[in-house]
């Protein structure tokens, strides 16, 4: 699935436009504890989470991320999508909860995170 | 070894904003040098950890990239307070974080273990009232 498919899927706004929408999203996850997504996250993954601090998109680019999903409306600061964008990395905001767009990206075939032995 | 690059980044105490310029500049460095992409990851998460150290325990300090042809090596180094017990503090759940911290999502007592887990080879430090030095190795090959 790319990220493209990933924002209809979802009916998603997409918040930053000269991310790249053909980036593959790989599997699905929802925390808001960021050092539990240190620890856990993926590359190509599409990361739910109502953080919307500088420090997300440090998190998502430093772990190669293809998306991060904001649940419920809530609006990300200028700043953080600022950096988003500069560096790459997808932000999508929806008015689903965290719990309905986990559901979908589940019965769209997207798996969880793979467990690491 | 030859070293064929050595930089370093200075990391103020409390810097919640600017938290992870550094591990994003380490991480484009060692992209531009070719090192392939499990190697970078695994460097990016240590750094970016133990960069958050620094913002969120230290009183500041430097982390400092150096590659030679066999390694990636990252050494961070703060001017204290220092750790009074390691052995804990490498426990995985345990966390001495701020109320400031936990509320931008960190202080879960994953930092010290998620770096030993993505470093080859990795060292602590630590002295009361003088400071502590995490040395970690990432093997190139």
């Amino acid at each position: 699935m790319t990220v493209k498919e990933l924002t209809e899927l979802i009916g998603a706004k997409d918040m930053t436009p000269d991310a790249p929408k053909d980036a593959e999203v790989t599997c699905g996850y929802t925390c808001d504890l960021l050092s539990w997504v240190m620890a856990h996250g993926a590359s190509g993954m599409a990361w739910v989470t109502v953080q919307t601090h500088m420090n997300v998109i440090a998190v998502a680019s430093l772990m190669e991320m293809a998306a991060v999903i904001i649940p419920e409306g809530i609006e990300m600061e200028a700043p953080s999508l600022q950096k988003a964008q500069d560096e790459e990395i997808n932000v999508l905001q929806s008015d689903k909860t965290a719990y309905e767009i986990c559901a979908l990206l589940a019965q769209a075939g997207l798996p969880g995170k793979k467990r690491e032995a | 070894m030859a070293i064929l690059l050595e930089r370093s980044f200075p990391v103020a105490a409390g810097a919640y904003t600017t938290a992870g310029e550094a591990s994003t500049t380490i991480k484009r460095t060692l992209k531009q040098l070719g090192v392939n992409t499990e190697v970078l990851r695994h460097v990016s998460v240590a750094c970016y950890e133990v960069e958050l150290n620094l913002v969120i325990h230290s009183l500041g300090g430097t982390l400092t990239l150096l590659v030679d042809p066999e390694k990636v090596t990252l050494i961070s180094k703060d001017v204290g307070p220092g750790i009074p017990d390691i052995e804990k503090a490498m426990t995985e759940g345990f966390s001495t974080a701020n109320e400031e911290a936990r509320t931008l999502g960190f202080g879960a007592g994953m930092g010290l273990p998620n770096m030993k887990r993505n470093a080859t080879g990795f060292d602590i430090q630590s002295e009361m009232g003088v400071g502590t030095t995490i040395t970690m190795t990432f093997a190139l090959a």
